[in-house]
């Protein structure tokens, strides 16, 4: 039976990892490949490296990061942040990411995600939907949760489905940073609607949180970082817990 | 030498870290010269079965790859690398595989496709595999015509070939350099077969 993976996600600023609630009050908290080595140490599933500035002047800092981690670390991982091009996929690929996560560039370019399947795979083509809950509705918003597009989050999971998007990072805006659980209304809606996998990602905090988010909002994967940054959990504590509860992990 | 066919796409990099983090010389390569001096050579892949195979025939590589197989020197496919093994498949119709085995890949008819993560591989007979968890990514598998090739297998809603074995030939389904230690371990194992 296939697993489900926990995946710890770091976020890079100038090729440092950072820290910090809301992308304000950020720390500068080591260095990403000793940190990515030691989760892979620890039983991680994948990992997801996000750059948080992604400006075109520094994506050079990213792609060394990258070819570091692909020569030292054997598992798979993702890269994500400000990626708008084929061409910025493509650099990214061939410095040995496995896959790469695409978010406000698929708005405005839908057509992105089906030249990055049709080009690399669906299987490298992550698009990740951030997700904000207003009444009854989850609407997709960019810009680190600012900025409203005016979709619905379920029917534009759908659509990047139908476009050759592999995999799913949703991350609830309302839960992200929140340590009191991911959305699991959202999470199983979404998983429910597409078949392609969900890595849930926003809310990580209690090891009961992790669970729930398999059992219950069905993701096939979930993400966090801040309980792993600040050595909250382990990862071999997490999945020892999930097995407990009767999910399957790899061990 | 071992060689890692270059047919323009799969993550080509990632074999080749791993060898270089063995130590073992390597090259990544789309020459027919380079691939019959090889003492070990490696199909890798992801993309489809048809972009493989017309890319392998545009480069001349095919007849090498078989003759290399015909020397009786140890072959490993990856992924893409044990389909393209198999005579057709679902994902690119009217395209001709490599045809050493009979078979056919099909696409997975139940549960989310691409199947991706960690899965336990069983095994069917001695060889150089052990039960552990292995990466994969694929939306098809292999239906060999043979059974006594079948190595491992897994479930994904149902039984399916995850690794096959036969005198020099050994291809897998999933991806041993994403397998974290498992993956490394089995790689030794074929390096030393």
């Amino acid at each position: 039976m296939l697993t489900k993976r926990v995946i710890p996600c770091l976020d890079v600023k100038n090729g440092q990892v950072v820290k910090g609630k809301g992308f304000v009050n950020l720390k500068y908290a080591g260095n990403p490949v000793k940190l990515a080595r030691k989760y892979y140490e620890d039983g991680a599933d994948e990992l997801v490296f996000l750059d948080i500035i992604a400006s075109y002047e520094k994506r050079k800092t990213m792609i060394d990061l990258v070819e570091k981690v692909a020569k030292q670390i054997f598992i798979p991982f993702t890269v994500g942040g400000g990626i708008s091009t084929i061409g910025d996929i493509r650099n990214l690929l061939k410095a040995g990411a496995d896959k790469i996560s695409i978010n406000t560039a698929t708005i405005n370019n839908p057509n992105l995600i089906k030249e990055a399947a049709e080009k690399f795979g669906s299987q490298c083509i992550v698009v990740a939907i951030d997700a904000k809950k207003i009444k009854n509705k989850w609407g997709v918003f960019v810009k680190g949760g600012r900025q409203s597009t005016g979709l619905d989050a379920i029917e534009w999971a759908k659509k990047v489905e139908s476009f050759g998007a592999g995999e799913i990072l949703l991350t609830s805006m309302n839960k992200d940073g929140t340590k009191e659980g991911y959305d699991l209304e959202l999470t199983r809606k979404i998983s429910e609607s597409v078949n392609i996998p969900i890595i849930a990602s926003g809310g990580a905090g209690s090891l009961e949180s992790i669970a729930k988010v398999f059992k219950e909002g069905k993701a096939d994967a979930a993400l966090a970082a801040s309980i792993f940054h600040y050595k909250k959990y382990s990862i071999k504590q997490v999945k020892r817990y999930l097995q407990k509860k009767g999910i399957e992990v790899r061990i | 030498m071992i060689a890692i066919i270059d047919y323009g796409a799969g993550n080509l990099k990632s074999v080749k870290n791993v060898l270089d983090y063995l130590n073992l010389d390597s090259i990544i390569s789309d020459e027919p010269k380079d691939i019959l001096k090889a003492d070990r050579l490696i199909l890798p892949g992801d993309g489809s079965f048809g972009y493989m195979m017309e890319n392998l025939e545009k480069k001349g590589l095919v007849n090498p790859i078989k003759n290399f197989i015909k020397s009786g020197k140890p072959f490993l496919g990856i992924c893409l690398g044990l389909q393209g093994l198999f005579e057709e498949s679902e994902e690119s119709p009217k395209v001709k595989g490599l045809s050493i085995f009979k078979g056919k890949v099909v696409k997975f008819g139940k549960g989310k496709v691409p199947q991706i993560g960690w899965n336990k591989i069983f095994l069917e007979q001695k060889s150089i595999f052990e039960v552990d968890f292995m990466y994969f990514v694929n939306s098809y598998y292999v239906i060999p015509k043979d059974d006594s090739i079948i190595a491992t297998i897994t479930d994904y809603n149902g039984n399916f070939v995850s690794a096959i074995k036969s005198n020099n030939i050994t291809a897998m389904q999933f991806h041993p350099e994403k397998s974290g230690k498992a993956g490394i371990e089995l790689l030794k194992r074929w390096l030393k077969c």
